[in-house]
């Protein structure tokens, strides 16, 4: 097991009345690439901004490395920022920007000389020493602001969104050059974003958002193969979300078809929520099946097709390699191992779906 | 493209026009008097004038006040424009109308308000001698004029220092407590000089006119202490020494246009430097 290094206890945080986090608490352990990720206001960057100590909690402790550092200065904290818009210093050049936290520290200049060609080099930007911020594309700010940060050699980088003002290209460049620099530099990063793809690509572990609480936490392929309810199901990637009910043991009854399912004890007749990923659908041929249906809508993607397919009165989304016509009579099959089954909430608040967040189309 | 600059030409004329009337013939026109005698002969006797002691100790005074009115306006404004700047915007709104309020109130009426409180027998006095303390004579004194300078110029200083600071990223200030300065090491290395176009703005707006005034001199200074800008008026208003005033008009323009000029080429070289 990795030595834990960041633990936040029982963190609430509100804003004029308004609970932002509520009882958050959570444990980062040392040289980990940990990700929340959640939508847009959910309180990523109100926890980043705890951890970094630009806001105080209402209640509740953050501990570094055993110390309980909840109202220690952020210049005393063993941790660097890179934030949501670079913030670089627009009145100095990147050398200088590179420099700023060396020279507080009162380093000699031939170690400060070092330390910024040494960055430079990290984020490929040899040789830029004298130019201006503002002369830069967002994706060279980017990594100076990166550089920035990492030549004070902090124990945990936090990193808000840090790619969201670029374009794809660059992103997925980026997403690739980050996971090489953390790999480098043997540091844990805690990176920020509402965007699940992200998550899962760069991630050892995620922590997935909904309005100030934890949803559920664990491996990009845990939170992807294993959602635990129906808000991380439909955050994480396209998916078949429905209501259904729990016949018994290995058998749950999707749209009045019972389909054989792996798992176990959620009880005798109990409404559950169940997700089915589109790529483990399978379309076979009339009569092969377990529910009949009609292909309704065929887009080419790529890599795959993506169908709408109409069966037991709900518009199942498949993925496949394999071309059908629009108007296609088909039956749908599911291997009873990619049934995932979860607990349905007894109210909406104890799920807490973000309002402004289209909530998940459950049908029964 | 010709046809649109012609509408371009055509629209602003009304502009050019008034431009022309009001700016740039009486400009001709102070600078045709100042460089030429009674008979209209070319002279520079106007502009030397104001080597004579008369005219020199009312510019050194007017130099000396309008930098001290200067200084303590931005040394009142920085900290106000701050607490200003950290307001969230709902707020923002009021403060900055209560700042502004005084100014929708006319420029004398605003001036005569502090001849009654400064007169020996005025409404300050009053409160001193209320609270059991001695007298103080401040109207017609050098101090006097400062506190009008001050009261009067106070929001051109604070406006753009305002809209300097309330332009900074606030994470760009936490970036640097982030680096481990601390918030006196962020303000001088990172809040000060990401302001300085504000200051200079700032700086030049009051201390142009402060320079040049007549009436904060004339109305709190009780026509003992004389500015420069009184003896310019007198030239034009008493003594009908339309030439005087002129020459003497420009030299105080040349020290105008200098001030713009170096916080001008200041602001460039930072514009370079970023
Ligand atoms: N200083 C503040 N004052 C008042 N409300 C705030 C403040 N900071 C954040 N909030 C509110 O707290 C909530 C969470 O904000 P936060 O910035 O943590 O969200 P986020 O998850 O980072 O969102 P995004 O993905 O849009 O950046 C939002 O509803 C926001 O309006
Ligand atoms: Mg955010």
């Amino acid at each position: 097991m990795k030595k834990e290094l960041i633990r936040l206890d029982h963190v609430s945080k509100s804003y004029d009345g308004q609970m932002i986090l509520d009882d958050l608490s959570l444990v980062i352990h040392e040289n980990e690439f940990v990700t929340l990720l959640g939508p847009s206001g959910c309180g990523k960057t109100t926890t980043l901004r705890i951890i970094g100590g630009f806001e105080k909690p209402d209640t509740g402790k953050v501990i570094f490395d055993g110390e309980d550092i909840t109202d220690l200065a952020p210049n005393k904290r063993q941790l660097n920022t890179v934030f949501q818009k670079y913030a670089l210093f627009t009145h100095m050049d990147v050398g200088e920007n590179i420099a700023f936290g060396l020279k507080i520290k009162n380093k000699p200049q031939s170690y400060i000389d070092d330390k910024i060609r040494y960055a430079l080099k990290l984020v490929n930007l040899e040789g830029f020493e004298h130019r201006m911020p503002e002369s830069l594309s967002g994706g060279q700010q980017q990594r100076i602001a990166i550089a920035r940060a990492i030549v004070n050699e902090p124990k945990v980088l936090l990193l808000d969104e840090p790619l969201g003002a670029l374009d794809l290209k660059m992103r997925q460049d980026m997403q690739y050059e980050l996971i090489r620099l953390k790999n480098e530099l043997g540091i844990t990063f805690i990176y920020v974003t509402h965007d699940q793809e992200e998550a899962l690509t760069m991630s050892d572990h995620i922590i997935v958002m909904n309005q100030g609480y934890i949803q559920q936490e664990g491996s990009p392929e845990d939170i992807y193969n294993e959602p635990e309810n129906a808000f991380v199901a439909d955050f994480i990637g396209d998916s078949n979300l429905m209501k259904a009910t729990f016949v018994r043991d290995g058998l749950v009854r999707i749209l009045d078809t019972d389909f054989p399912c792996v798992d176990k004890g959620f009880g005798d007749m109990k409404p559950v929520d169940v997700v089915i990923r589109p790529e483990d659908v399978e379309l076979v041929s009339r009569g092969q099946g377990q529910m009949p249906g009609v292909v309704s809508h065929v887009i080419f993607k790529g890599v795959h097709y993506e169908l709408e397919v109409q069966a037991g009165g709900f518009e199942w989304l498949v993925h496949t390699t394999k071309f059908f016509e629009v108007g296609t009579e088909v039956d749908i099959r599911v291997d009873p191992f990619n049934i995932q089954v979860m607990n349905r909430p007894a109210s909406e608040d104890e799920e807490a779906i973000s309002p402004e967040d289209e909530p998940p189309v459950l049908q029964e | 493209m010709e046809k649109s600059r012609k509408a371009i030409v055509l629209q602003s004329s009304p502009y050019l026009v008034w431009s022309i009337l009001f700016i740039i013939v009486p400009l001709f026109m102070v600078l045709y008097y100042g460089l030429t005698d009674e008979e209209g002969n070319f002279t520079l006797a106007n502009i030397a004038a104001i080597a004579q002691p008369e005219q020199a100790r009312a510019f050194g005074l007017a130099l000396l006040l309008s930098l001290a009115a200067t200084a303590i306006c931005f040394f009142l404004a920085y900290p106000l424009a701050m607490i200003l700047a950290r307001r969230r915007t709902g707020e923002r709104g009021l403060v900055t109308t209560l700042f502004l309020l005084p100014m929708w109130m006319n420029f004398l009426l605003r001036t005569f308000a502090w001849m009654t409180i400064l007169e020996d027998g005025g409404v300050l006095n009053g409160i001193l001698s209320s609270l059991g303390l001695p007298a103080v004579h401040i109207i017609n004194t050098s101090g006097a004029i400062i506190i009008g300078m001050v009261y009067n110029f106070l929001p051109f200083m604070i406006l753009p220092l305002y809209n300097s600071l309330a332009s900074i990223d606030g994470n760009v200030i936490n970036a640097a407590r982030d680096l481990g300065a601390t918030a006196v090491q962020t303000f001088f290395s990172v809040v000060l000089p990401l302001t300085v176009p504000g200051i200079l703005s700032g700086i030049t707006m009051v201390f142009i006119p402060a320079l040049t005034t007549f009436a904060i001199s004339t109305l709190l200074g009780g026509s003992k202490i004389l500015l420069i800008g009184n003896i310019i008026e007198q030239e034009f208003t008493l003594t009908y020494d339309w030439n005087l005033g002129s020459g003497l008009s420009l030299v105080l323009m040349v020290f105008v246009i200098i001030n713009i000029v170096v916080s001008g080429l200041t602001e460039k070289r930072e514009e370079v430097h970023r």
